[in-house]
């Protein structure tokens, strides 16, 4: 059972602002998911190693030498706002 | 209907023969999209002038003897692949003004052959949805029957393929969001081995499960546009470093000799009895040249919902992470602060459901649950792959449905994020193991499209490909077109 309150504290981790309005059905909906979820408990995986890649292969890796461009000014032509090749954002420090 | 082929390969053979030009067959395919569309809703972006440069370049090199086989041969591109000067949005508001600064390696290859892309398809918000009913541009209509969902998230490959405004598409499949569409849709998908196809500016949901493939009206095709966006590429690091292969090699191999392979846990209880009785037929006809079949138990497949999405939302919830209103995307108006800046970009840009699996992958991955759910999962996911390693030691391919039901009704599934979450009971397995699947037409109920699906051991794309071509070859459910085409002025 997933509380308002705890709807609230996961949408503070994950940044994202919900309408007091919509905190009731968010909390439904995670308690039904969660409760969906919880199927996985009726298998005793305790001597189960996880599986992260389907494939088990580990990432390859590559020389560190320098690939990219300095694309600086494509990138931020798509930025909200941009100021002397900085991302602006409201004051952090008073 | 247009007077030019319908498939992928009808078009290469003609622009080949020199029957007729790209740019005919783009334009006529162009007038199909602007007259049509606006009922399917399949595309959120149409790159009218593009698609006639490309198609007249492509014109020059066929006359200049310098074209490759897909060249000028047009195709629709999932709104998820990044396209340089051309807005990839993913269905988002999120993404509603986003102008990538580059190409996935998909569009560059797509580029590179000298194809002609229509426009980008719609699709689920991010990818997250099995209706198109979460796309922030309205969903898309089943061609199949009005007020019917095309399945998802590549609802829009899938429908503009189906009413032929494109004879090919890429899509993509996190846990089925290429085979459940096509299946839906009554047209071909495959959704390759995991590494296959570079993910690369491809937009990430899930990323240890997300895989780009070609949707179509046949095997044959598919394979064709296989041929074309798979190869290993540097720069994801996940991505397969495999000989290349020529996808269309195995489409004249028989079937006689073939063992498949049938889940008991695929024919269970959920399943429409009338989509059964379709792969009972599908059965004969594959018993009827030589294959043979066997029944399998795979208790394990039971839990590959709940892995599934205990591993796509934390993986989603960490990719979407990157969405913070200050790069690039929306940002909410007059932020009081950084924070407030955040939370209200990401709360006005993101959907219901994204927003859904955010809050449950935040949940699964914070401080004292992360064992209980997401590693879990993953135990979970060892013990699916590992009941796949045994059926391919015994049979070569496994046969099934793709879906429990024919496309639902637009709003049905809507309002219960787990019924919706059901549509993939057949098809996240597949994710969750890393192997390639396709799911192609195999009948009818009540005048909807049904899927086959076909899953195969890791990288035998080229044989799970001959197995569905020598299917079509006996059948003609692929060929079917949706009625209201045929009364089409």
């Amino acid at each position: 059972m997933i509380s308002n309150d705890e709807v609230k504290a996961i949408a503070r981790l994950a940044r994202i602002d919900i309408d007091d309005e919509h905190v009731a059905n968010f909390a439904h909906d995670l308690t039904r998911i969660l409760d969906f979820i919880a199927e996985m408990d009726a298998v005793d995986t305790s001597a189960v190693e996880p599986l992260a890649h389907p494939l088990e292969v580990a990432a390859r890796t590559r020389p560190d030498e320098v690939r990219e461009r300095d694309e600086r000014a494509a990138f931020q032509a798509g930025a909200p706002q941009t100021e002397a090749g900085l991302y602006l954002v409201p004051k952090v420090i008073d | 209907m247009s007077s030019f082929p319908d498939s992928a390969a009808g078009i290469a053979a003609g622009l080949a023969a020199g029957e007729f030009s790209s740019v005919e067959v783009t334009r006529a395919l162009l007038e199909r999209i602007d007259s049509l569309d606006r009922t399917y809703n399949s595309y959120i972006s149409v790159t009218r002038a593009s698609a006639l440069e490309q198609a007249a370049a492509a014109d020059s090199a066929i006359a200049a003897g310098t074209a490759g086989h897909m060249t000028g041969v047009p195709y629709a591109h999932k709104d998820i692949f990044c396209t340089a000067g051309v807005r990839t949005t993913c269905g988002s508001r999120m993404l509603d003004n986003f102008v990538a600064p580059y190409d996935a390696t998909v569009s560059e290859r797509l580029n590179a052959a000298g194809m002609v892309m229509l426009g980008k398809t719609n699709m689920d918000e991010f990818a997250m949805g099995s209706s198109n009913e979460t796309s922030y541009y309205g969903p898309v209509i089943n061609p199949w029957r009005e007020n019917t969902v095309p399945g998802g998230s590549s609802g829009g490959s899938a429908a503009a393929v189906a009413a032929r405004l494109a004879p090919c598409a890429t899509a993509t499949d996190t846990g089925g969001s290429i085979r459940q569409p096509a299946a839906l849709c009554g047209v071909s998908g495959l959704k390759p081995t995991y590494g296959r196809v570079s993910r690369y500016g491809m937009i990430a949901f899930a990323s240890s499960l997300d895989q780009g493939g070609p949707m179509a009206l046949s095997a044959h095709d598919l394979a064709l546009l296989l041929n074309v966006i798979a190869a290993p590429d540097p720069r994801d690091s996940t991505s397969v470093v495999r000989p290349e292969e020529d996808f269309t090699a195995r489409l004249d191999t028989p079937v006689a000799g073939r063992k498949f392979g049938i889940p008991r846990q695929f024919v269970g209880p959920n399943l429409d009895p009338a989509i059964a009785a379709c792969l009972e037929q599908a059965r004969k006809a594959f018993e009827s040249r030589g294959a043979q079949f066997v029944e399998l138990d795979m208790p394990r497949l039971d839990l590959s919902i709940p892995a599934y999405y205990v591993i796509s939302s934390a993986e989603c919830s960490s990719n979407l992470s990157r969405y913070d209103g200050v790069r690039f995307g929306h940002r909410c108006d007059d932020p009081s602060d950084l924070d407030d800046l955040y939370s209200r970009s990401r709360g006005e840009g993101f959907g219901l459901e994204t927003k859904r699996r955010i809050l449950v992958g935040t949940y699964a991955l914070s401080s004292g649950y992360y064992d209980a759910y997401y590693r879990k999962a993953q135990q979970i996911r060892r013990l699916i792959r590992d009941e796949f390693q045994s059926a391919f030691a015994e049979v070569d391919y496994l046969f099934g449905p793709t879906s429990p039901t024919t496309a639902f009704s637009l709003g049905q599934k809507a309002q219960d994020p787990v019924s919706m979450y059901l549509s993939d009971i057949y098809t996240t397995a597949v994710n969750l193991a890393g192997l390639p699947a396709a799911s192609i037409p195999a009948g009818f109920v009540d005048g909807m499209p049904v899927g086959l699906q076909l899953i195969g051991n890791y990288f035998d794309e080229a044989g799970l490909l001959g197995v569905a071509h020598q299917f079509q070859t006996a059948t003609d459910w692929h060929v079917q077109v949706p009625p209201g085409l045929l009364t089409e002025k």
